[in-house]
């Protein structure tokens, strides 16, 4: 059983192209400054419709992690144990995301990580994180 | 805002058999429930006015309570199908009382059921459990929902020291209730020691801090006060109800140790104006033990970063302080899917009539429910109460 690959939409297509060139691309609001993710149509804090897209950081600590034991389906199963994290990027939004480049066990909250990029189509590159210090 | 407050009571109120239940397809439990309510209000299908289901997951319908209404050949003149996920149940009530209230209808029908033990095989329950989360941001990580709730669990254990061992308590005090209550699917006690001896599914989260896949159904019967008078039960009336929503994936969550069960109590409490020193028994959401940990400190019983300590040395158990899931709640007595929280109504009326025998809290006149829905998302708090 293959993972199921994501289906870009015409909304979230920059980040998907982001990736596929190894980069993390988020939206920022030139009115106000805000950084948001997932990418919207308005800026969530005041509503304007000039949201753009900027390269981030890459940079983010652990909100909070789980290892995983039981996978969510056999397309993980190969996987187990494996890290889902939640990442605070150091320009404010939230994402979850695997951590990986390290074992399960050195995984802490407030762990300082940086984007690292696995290639699952000639498309498809998924985000994920490693540790960074 | 007018308040809802006292206008509205539960006159009928039944549960399914619940567990195993290969015998009765989906639709044959909504219907089922429906009957046992409506017997134990004493009134006929064709006194029901207002119709709400939430949808099956194994059997759905597009206009699902259309569907059930269509089934039993009512004909209502208010008809809905909510979907909050877990908070449901809560979440209809408040929609029922409000119409009733308001004079949309005058006898409103609940049901909810699902078979997601027998209308589905185990893989392909926890299969279809895995089309939870962002199907782009979080889905290609692999989260089963245990790991979700697990998210939530370390940021509490890191920020207040919450253990394992505190969260097991959960698990055992409502092993212990449904010990005590012949219908519930999981009656063999635990301890603290088989919780966290149990195989690791997400961590910190073991098998025996996940609640049940199970079939069953319950339904209620609501009616306006005045009317309740008249039903064969004393009638248990809404003193209290609020709701709270902050967000649909957990990645999107603001905090993840303080929820919108908090937005949800308060204004339960202020509707009812009372608050958590004159609550009985609490019947509240437990898909995952430390959700139960969140909400008593959430929904005031205990201050924030205080709920590892307050669930310790029975303060949750029959006879202690706060008992909490005197049914066994969805931990060990039954958990459907979307209705699991119509237990914790049904469990709450059957209190509050002083029907439960040995698992009966002495004395006990006004109940707090409480569900929640998503990952933390969709909160609903309700309190009940015997008298006004």
């Amino acid at each position: 059983m293959e993972k199921q690959l994501p289906v870009p939409t015409s909304e979230t297509q920059p980040y998907w192209e982001g990736c596929h060139n190894h980069e993390l691309r988020i939206q920022k609001c030139p009115a106000c400054g805000h950084h948001q993710f997932y990418p919207r149509l308005y800026c969530t804090d005041c509503m304007s419709d000039q949201v753009e897209w900027v390269r981030a950081s890459g940079r983010g600590t652990v909100l909070s992690f789980t290892i995983v034991y039981r996978p969510v389906t056999k397309a993980f199963a190969a996987d187990v144990p494996y890290v889902v994290a939640l990442v605070t990027l150091d320009e404010g939004p939230q994402m979850m995301s695997n951590i990986v480049e390290c074992e399960p066990q050195q995984v802490s909250i407030g762990m300082p990580v940086t984007v690292t990029f696995e290639d699952w189509s000639e498309e498809i590159s998924v985000l994920k994180f490693r540790p960074w210090a | 805002m007018e308040s809802l407050r006292g206008k509205v009571a539960i006159v009928g109120a039944a549960d399914t058999d619940v567990g195993v239940v290969p015998q009765f397809s989906t639709t044959q439990m909504y219907v089922n429930a429906a009957k046992r309510a409506l017997e134990d209000a004493g009134i006929t299908k064709n006194d029901v006015d207002g119709l709400i289901t939430c949808n099956s997951f194994v059997e759905p319908y597009m206009y699902h309570a259309e569907m059930i209404a269509e089934y039993m050949q009512i004909f209502p003149r208010y008809c809905l199908n909510v979907a909050t996920g877990g908070g449901t149940t809560l979440a209809i009530m408040h929609h029922a009382a409000s119409a009733i209230a308001n004079g949309v209808c005058n006898t409103v029908l609940i049901t909810m059921a699902d078979n997601m033990l027998s209308g589905l095989s185990r893989d392909l329950a926890i299969e279809a459990m895995s089309t939870a989360g962002h199907a782009q941001f979080e889905r290609p990580y692999g989260p089963p929902i245990p790991a979700f709730y697990a998210l939530i669990a370390q940021a509490h254990m890191h920020a207040y020291g919450t253990t394992s061992e505190q969260l097991a308590a959960v698990a055992v005090a409502c092993r212990k209730h449904a010990s005590m209550n012949p219908a519930a699917q999981m009656r063999d006690p635990i301890t603290i020691q088989d919780v966290v001896n149990s195989r690791m599914i997400a961590q910190p989260l073991h098998l025996l801090d996940c609640s049940l896949v199970s079939d069953g159904g319950a339904a209620i019967i609501l009616t306006s006060a005045e009317r309740a008078k008249d039903f064969p039960h004393q009638p248990v009336y809404i003193l209290g109800a609020g709701e709270g929503h902050s967000h649909e994936h957990i990645s999107q969550a603001q905090s993840l140790t303080t929820s919108a069960a908090k937005e949800a109590g308060e204004r339960a409490y202020a509707m009812a104006g009372l608050g958590p020193k004159d609550i009985d028994v609490a019947e509240l959401y437990d898909c995952f033990t430390p959700v139960v940990v969140i909400e008593l400190e959430d929904l005031g019983f205990c201050a924030k970063g205080e709920g590892g300590s307050f669930v310790e040395n029975g303060r949750i158990e029959l006879g202690g302080e706060l008992p909490i899931n005197t049914h066994g709640g969805l931990m060990s007595h039954c958990h459907p899917g979307h209705p699991g929280s119509m237990f914790s109504v049904t469990e709450a009326v059957f209190q509050l009539r002083g029907d439960c025998g040995p698992r009966q809290v002495k004395d006990a006149e006004i109940a707090f429910v409480h569900a929640q829905g998503g990952i933390m998302s969709t909160h609903c708090s309700m309190i009940l109460g015997s008298g006004l």
